[in-house]
């Protein structure tokens, strides 16, 4: 890559604004993932009956809604992601990319 | 802790290991309905082979199918790659004989996805062209990093084959009554066949047929179970509490406190997702960026959606097939054991006509599963040690092409006679070894080049080495090779997952010894960080796969 490139993408603002914005969305993300996964790990390690208790009188436990839930956050967080990316961080890549052909 | 362990290897092993069937299986009889189907499939997928052969010209289409994937398509392939006929067979026989557990196995196998999301991918597609060592090396000494990650990689790709070689013949042997060896030499030739001649648009459109093959019978074994119990989960449950006598199948069982061995597989199944090459790859298949965080959202609901799939086919096994003589042998335990549950199910909810489409289904996906391992270990050898270490990035492509193809060739014989070698070792410890090594070398390698301007050569080499000897000392030390296989009374290194440890000494070893590098070379990669970062960043460089 050119230095003129690497110079007219640094000093655009808009540059610092995408690293910025998307560096502390992915990882609020990543360590919300996280957070829940290990979680239910931990709660599995430490107190399964927890999970194992039935809801109402059948015999279906609560940790049956609980781990399909995680499956389906899983999915929904990641298109939260490419919602927010597809919507707002390509718009400002493409400003950059703009800027840096020097247009 | 131990049953901790255990279980959480059982559900590595079954997962992933190809290790869907343990121990000795008797060859059937033949199963004329599934070969017909398996055949069908073979021809189709050969057809597609021949198409796509006239569409592979160049280096940058055998190995990534020309960028000319779509995110959807990318998705369903990867999905593909994930769901391999171990972790259809072995996640449902979990359920079936355990219950609530093989959710929680389940749910570990997912969450990397969406972390790999996140933090990875995007990045990866605007660096890369072919291999995550172009990655790796972007801005670092070409020799010493493309000989570590081809090393890793090849060494992940070789365990991971062999895994799935041993597995598929005893699969194939029991579901098609055919030879052990014969079913390994079936699946080697035609796996060669259709990376050679097909490339990476072949092994895609083979892992995408597969995926959505499995998808539609995993769906209507689902959908005929629920349609049982007037798709009640309560009825379903509650016949199944009935059949097995306990309620312990409710709740997650038999798991007691262990938080390393729960954290180190953890780790080793986000970052060994993160690092396997074969994955990795298909993120070069895709035109950007955008198309590439496209892939992980679809495959993140493919993957899930088939793990709730696999959880009532489990619970449907517990309910239909543990209850009907003709599934059982005399002591009660289930023909071909538990793993097999699926495969009597698609039986008892749709005759011999199904278990023909399932057992076929079984197949097809072991060679897409193996295709896709190949065609990542022949680029490590073509793309990464021959064109650009050896060759210094002077190779002409044609020359590459050929040594990609040899080295298809030579890995797919390879395949084949450690397969037919292996038929009776205990291959539990080798998937584990190869999630350890992906996580410890190839991932934070990755990870860092990407993050952390302060990398140098000399920290990547010496920490990524560090970390893949100990992911193999400790693997060796731990209870599965010391003690199971060398015999030996007790492990010397206690767990089962060394991610936690090794990972750390990766990270720590890449760390220190790239801050206390202070020769000019590694002045000059650390100025180099900010052009790479800048490009990973926006894709600026990236596009039309320009070379670098």
């Amino acid at each position: 890559m050119e230095q003129s490139i690497v110079d007219r993408v640094k000093s655009n603002p808009k540059f610092e604004q995408l690293v910025k914005e998307r560096s502390s969305f992915a990882w609020k993300l990543s360590i919300l993932m996280l957070v829940v996964y290990y979680a239910f790990i931990m709660v599995i390690a430490f107190s399964p009956e927890t999970l194992g208790a039935s809801i109402g009188d059948g015999v279906t436990s609560i940790g049956i809604p609980i781990g399909i839930a995680i499956i389906i956050f899983s999915f929904i967080i990641t298109g939260v992601y490419v919602y927010r990316a597809n919507n707002h961080f390509d718009k400002l890549t493409a400003d950059i990319k703009k800027g840096a052909k020097g247009e | 802790m131990n049953k901790l362990l255990l279980l959480f290897g059982l559900s590595l092993t079954a997962l992933f290991g190809g290790g869907a069937i343990e121990g000795d299986v008797t060859k059937s009889d033949l199963n004329i309905p599934a070969i017909v189907m398996f055949l069908a499939f073979v021809l189709a997928t050969l057809g597609i082979t021949y198409w796509a052969s006239k569409r592979t010209q160049t280096a940058s289409d055998f190995y990534t199918a020309g960028g000319g994937i779509t995110g959807f398509q990318n998705g369903l392939a990867i999905a593909g790659d994930f769901m391999s006929a171990a972790s259809f067979l072995g996640i449902s026989g979990l359920v079936y004989l355990k219950g609530y557990d093989g959710l929680i196995y389940s749910i570990g196998f997912l969450v990397g996805w969406p972390i790999i999301l996140f933090l990875i991918a995007e990045q990866l597609r605007n660096l890369g062209k072919h291999t995550f060592a172009d990655v790796a090396s972007y801005r670092l000494r070409q020799l010493p990093i493309r000989t570590l990650a081809a090393f890793g990689s090849i060494a992940t790709v070789l365990l991971y084959l062999i895994a799935q070689m041993v597995g598929s013949g005893k699969l194939i042997q029991l579901l098609f009554g055919l030879d052990y060896s014969v079913a390994v030499i079936l699946v080697g030739l035609l796996m060669i066949l259709y990376v050679t001649v097909g490339g990476m648009l072949a092994t895609t459109w083979v892992q995408i047929i597969k995926a959505v093959l499995l998808l539609s019978g995993a769906t209507f074994m689902a959908i005929a179970v629920m349609s049982h119990y007037g798709f009640s989960f309560e009825s379903l449950f509650q016949a199944a509490v009935d059949a097995k006598g306990t309620e312990a199948i409710m709740s997650p069982g038999g798991l007691v406190s262990d938080p390393v061995s729960a954290i180190s597989l953890g780790i080793a199944l986000m970052f060994g997702t993160a690092g396997l090459p074969h994955i990795l790859m298909r993120f070069f298949t895709v035109s950007d960026a955008k198309e590439a965080r496209k892939s992980v959202f679809y495959a993140t609901g493919f993957i899930g959606y088939f793990y709730i799939l696999t959880f009532i086919i489990g619970f449907g096994a517990i309910v239909l097939v543990s209850t009907n003589p003709e599934y059982l042998d005399i002591a009660g335990n289930l023909i071909g054991g538990n793993n097999m549950a699926a495969i009597h199910l698609s039986h008892s909810v749709g005759g011999d006509i199904f278990l023909g489409f399932i057992s076929a289904v079984a197949f097809a996906t072991i060679l897409a599963v193996v295709s896709g391992l190949t065609l990542a270990g022949a680029s490590a050898i073509s793309h990464d040690l021959y064109a650009s270490a050896f060759q210094h990035g002077q190779a002409d492509e044609k020359s590459e092409m050929r040594i990609s193809k040899i080295s298809t060739v030579s890995l797919g014989i390879i395949a084949i006679f450690l397969g037919i070698l292996f038929e009776q070792q205990n291959i539990a410890f080798m998937v584990g070894l190869a999630f350890a090594i992906a996580a410890s070398t190839n991932f934070p390698i990755l990870f860092l080049s990407m993050f952390w301007k302060g990398l140098t050569t000399r920290g990547a080499v010496i920490g990524g080495s560090l970390g893949l000897i100990t992911a193999i000392v400790l693997v060796v030390l731990g209870p599965i090779v010391w003690v199971q296989i060398f015999g030996n009374a007790e492990a010397i290194f206690p767990y089962k997952y060394p991610a936690l440890f090794s990972v750390t000494v990766a990270f720590v070893g890449i760390y220190f010894f790239s801050v206390t590098d202070k020769s000019d070379s590694a002045d000059k990669e650390r100025e180099a960080y900010e052009a790479q970062f800048i490009r990973s960043q926006t894709g600026i460089g990236a596009e039309g796969a320009v070379a670098h």
